[in-house]
Formats: structure tokens, sequence, C-alpha cells
């Protein structure tokens, strides 16, 4: 009858009473988890449409030509894209077709088409490598040079308050996830103390017996984790839902930007990993505070 | 490697007890319990036996004074070492102290598994020990269900399954009927026979002439009433 290492083994659990640990504590972190994985996945959203923003328009320009003659227009249009072919630090010059134009504008105009005497401006967006944007002052002139007619707008210019808003959001849904992740672990700290109250005549027992204080301490983090992979799994499993219907409806708007915003594979493996966090959390906070509490006795 | 100061297993000197910051509970005990030896600790209720149990079997520190146990000072032993003292001692608790929602079975197995024993090394010693106490037909049964009597013989098994170098019995019998507390008795004799050093705190003066080479400790009102040893090492009649 050798003694083996000191810790309690698969049939002593029941040394605990079977069934969960602090009453609505599992329920409390399935809530908790439905919600940080709300607030995580609209981080993960808009940091992907953040991305998609900064692809999109990082260092572009786009030029309009407005000139009522279609002639002009039209030459200016040509030498404004020759110029920028020959400039340094242009990475992608594209000129928007006319269809293209015409369904920009159709919302406005109605689906008749253009009609040939409307001037609608000649629109080029062009790219440009970085060190090419920090010199848009030279290109602005380079343009006006050979194209008077030509208005160059910088995209970041008027996009940079979107993406301002995008990343305040980001930062929320940040500390959304933070205070999740701290109100998780105050939960199980309350559920824990109120665990070893319940107990206690046991643990004195075990005490007594010889338990040590990491021996006990198993038993709960234990029972602690069960309830919260158990409230994890349901939290996640809800948050899921809603996110499929929150992308199908985005998906049904059709918008370009709200669409940047969905969750690829990895987004998804991410929060499903997310119980697994709390489990862990769980499991550390309920042994620190187990710990602390057994020794406070003798 | 287990130190015991001249064949002594403990060793009280000028210990009292003092809870909160009312009166003393115990003053000024100092005696020795020697390694082996069968002791009974008598005084009148409130006198302060389950108070100096407490401090033997280290659910209490004193407010003064020094004890050694097993050869170590355990009044400032920090308490992570308290673990593995403990688990050389066996308790019969005046109130039993099961646990409610195990079975007899477990209650009686739980100091083999906070020892670390195996579940399939520990069935039959459990078994063979609820046989001897009688309750091997109740080892599923929840104390709840169990009669003053059986809780105490399943503390008393509890206290005794894993073989402890001291055991500390708080009126063992208190609750059996004679013929029981006469088997318990032998139980006791038996472990002690074996090594085993014993301390059994009773009321009942018909115990004390159940074992032969007793000694015998008696408490008044927090204090030894024996200071000499005199009482507690009475001479030996001729032929023991």
């Amino acid at each position: 009858m050798m003694p083996r290492m000191q810790k309690f083994g698969e049939a002593d659990r029941r040394l605990l009473p079977e069934g969960r640990l602090a009453g609505p504590m599992p329920w409390v972190i399935a809530i908790m988890m439905f919600l940080t994985v709300l607030a995580a996945a609209a981080g993960l959203g808009l940091g992907n449409a953040a991305r998609s923003l900064g692809a999109g328009i990082g260092n572009r320009i786009t030029i309009q030509i407005v000139e009522a003659n279609p002639d002009f227009r039209e030459a200016q249009a040509r030498i404004a894209i020759t110029t920028l072919q020959h400039l340094a630090g242009v990475r992608a010059i594209r000129r928007i077709e006319s269809s293209e134009l015409e369904r920009l504008l159709k919302p406005w105009l109605g689906a008749g088409g253009l009609e040939a005497d409307l001037p609608v401006p000649v629109m080029i967006d062009v790219d440009l490598r970085a060190d090419a944007y920090g010199r848009l002052d030279l290109i602005r002139a380079a343009i006006r040079d050979v194209a008077p007619a030509a208005r160059i707008d910088d995209n970041a210019q008027w996009l940079a308050p979107l993406a301002k808003l995008i990343n305040a959001l980001r930062w929320l849904a940040t500390a959304l996830v933070l205070l999740m992740i701290g109100a998780t672990a105050a939960t199980v700290v309350l559920a824990a103390r109120a665990a070893l109250d319940t107990h206690r005549s046991t643990i004195e027992v075990l005490h007594l017996m010889g338990a040590t204080d990491v021996q006990v301490a198993r038993l709960f983090q234990r029972r602690i984790a069960l309830d919260a992979l158990f409230g994890g799994i349901v939290g996640l499993g809800v948050g899921a839902f809603v996110l499929v219907l929150i992308g199908r409806r985005v998906g049904a708007l059709g918008s370009e930007l709200l669409g940047s915003a969905g969750l690829p594979l990895g987004n998804w493996l991410i929060l499903a990993a997310l119980p697994a966090g709390g489990v862990v959390l769980a499991m550390l906070v309920a042994r620190v505070t187990i710990l602390r509490a057994l020794g406070r006795m003798l | 490697m287990r130190l015991v100061t001249s064949g002594s297993i403990v060793q009280f000197e000028n210990v009292g007890l003092r809870y909160g910051t009312g009166a003393e509970t115990l003053s000024d005990l100092t005696f020795t319990l020697r390694e082996g030896g069968f002791s009974f600790l008598t005084g009148q209720s409130g006198a302060g036996k389950t108070s100096l149990l407490k401090l033997l079997y280290l659910a209490q520190r004193p407010s003064r004074g020094l004890i050694r146990l097993f050869g170590e000072d355990i009044v400032t032993m920090p308490r992570n070492r308290l673990p593995g003292f403990r688990r050389r001692i066996g308790v019969v608790f005046q109130d039993f102290q099961l646990v409610r929602h195990l079975s007899t079975f477990d209650n009686v197995a739980l100091p083999l598994r906070v020892a670390g024993v195996d579940q399939r090394d520990l069935e039959t010693p459990v078994r063979e020990m609820l046989n001897w106490v009688g309750l091997g037909d109740r080892s599923s049964a929840r104390p709840a269900t169990l009669s003053g009597g059986e809780q105490q013989r399943v503390a008393i098994a509890r206290a005794v399954i894993a073989r402890p170098e001291l055991l500390i019995a708080d009126e063992p019998t208190g609750n059996v009927d004679p013929e029981m507390a006469s088997r318990l008795m032998h139980l006791f004799d038996a472990l002690n026979k074996l090594g085993t050093t014993i301390i059994i705190a009773t009321h009942d003066i018909h115990l004390l002439s159940r074992i032969a080479h007793h000694e015998m400790l008696r408490l008044d009102r927090g204090q030894l009433a024996d200071p000499t040893g005199a009482l507690r090492n009475p001479p030996r009649r001729h032929g023991q």
C-alpha cells in the first residue's frame, strides 16, 4: 500500500458533493462569454475593415477632369495619364470606365444611361507608393500643369474620419473584452469563496486528515473549470449563432465596407478558443483565491 | 527520519491557550507522552480536555509555551509542514466530524485518499476495518442514516485505518454499548501494542480499568491536577 504522489485521484473527486458548485456561476459565465464573443468578433471584424479600408485608400488619390467640353476633357485626361506614367512612385493608374461611372450615378440619374451632352468628369484612380504620397504637392502641381481642369482628391483625407471611428470602435471592443475578462474573474472569485464557505466543514476535516492546501484547491479547481467550460460553450454557441445571423443581414446589404468587416476562418478559430481561455482563467483565479483563503486557516 | 526526543512523542512545556482576549483555557501545561504509551485524559466538563486535544492534533496553536511533537517544535513550524505531521495522527472527534455527503466507506477511506493511496489498494483494508467495527453491511450508508453509535464506530475506523503513530480520541466510547466499547478498547490496545501512542479523553472511569499499563492526565480548570506526574504514572502493582 505504497503512497503515490499526493493528489486526489479519479475516485476521490466525490470528496466534494456532486453538482454545480455555486448555483448560477455557469450561467453568469455563459452570459459573460456571449458578450465577450460579440465584443471580440466586433474587434476582429473592425480590424479587418480597418485593414481593408487602409488597403483601399492607403496612398490613393482620385483625379477628376472637370471640363464641359468633351474633347478638352478627353485630351486633358490622356495627358494627365501620360504624365502620371512618367512620375516616380506611381504604382497603378486606373481610369474609371464610363460603364462603371454609369453604375455609380445610377441611383441619382436613373437607369436610362448617361446622356451624351451630360458633362460627366473623367475619373482616374492613382495608387502611390508611400514615398510618392509624401510628395503629393509635387504630383498635384505636375498634373495641374498639364491638365488645368484636374481636381485631385486625397482619398485618405475624406476617409480619415471613418478610419478613426473604426479604430476607436476597435479599442472600445478590446476594452469590452478586457472588462468581460475582469468580470469573469470576479465572478469566479465570488463563486470560489462561496464554495469554500459551503464546504468549510469538509475542508476542515480534510485538513485535519493531513490534506495539503494544493490537494484541496485541486478539488475546487476541477469543479470550477467544469462550470466555466459549460458556461463558455453555451456562451460561444449562442454568440456564434447571433454572429451568423448578423453576417447574413450584412451580406444582404451588399455594402463593401460592412462586407469587409466579415470574419475569416482564422477569426472564428480565435473565437472558438475563448471558452478554453475562460477555463484556464477560471482555474487560475480559483486556485489563487482558494489557496489564499486556505492560507488563513491553520 | 522520525526524531523523538528521549522516548517522548509529545512534550508540553508551560503551554497556555487563550481564545481571543478571554482568560486562559489552558495554563502552564507541562507533561510528556512517551512513545508507545497509552494515556487517559480525564477531567470534568469544561476542564479543557478538548482544547488540549486540539493542540495535539494541530487544530490550534498555543498562546504560549513550547510543544514538541515527534521531536519537532510545532509552535513555530510553518503551516505548510503541518499536513505531514497530521498524517501521522489519527483523531476520533467528540462530534465525529464525518463528511455528510460521503458514504461510510468513503469516510473511512479518507485518510488513505489524502495520503495518495490508490483506489485498488484501499478497498481491502477499508472493507476489513468496516467488518471489524461491525459496519460491513453499511458501507454505502450516509452518516445521516447511521445511529450515534454507528457514526462513532465510523469515526474510530477512520482514525485508525492509516495506522497512525499517535491516536487521539475524544470520548470514543460515549455512544456505543458496553460490548462495542469493550471491542473498541481491545482495538486501541492492539494498536498500542503495535507501537501506536494513544491518548483518550474520557469521562468513563470504567475504561481506565480495561488498559493495564496506562498513564493518566487529569485536567482541572485548564491546569494539570497532577503536576508532579505521580498520578499519571501510578505505581505498578506487583506482577505488572
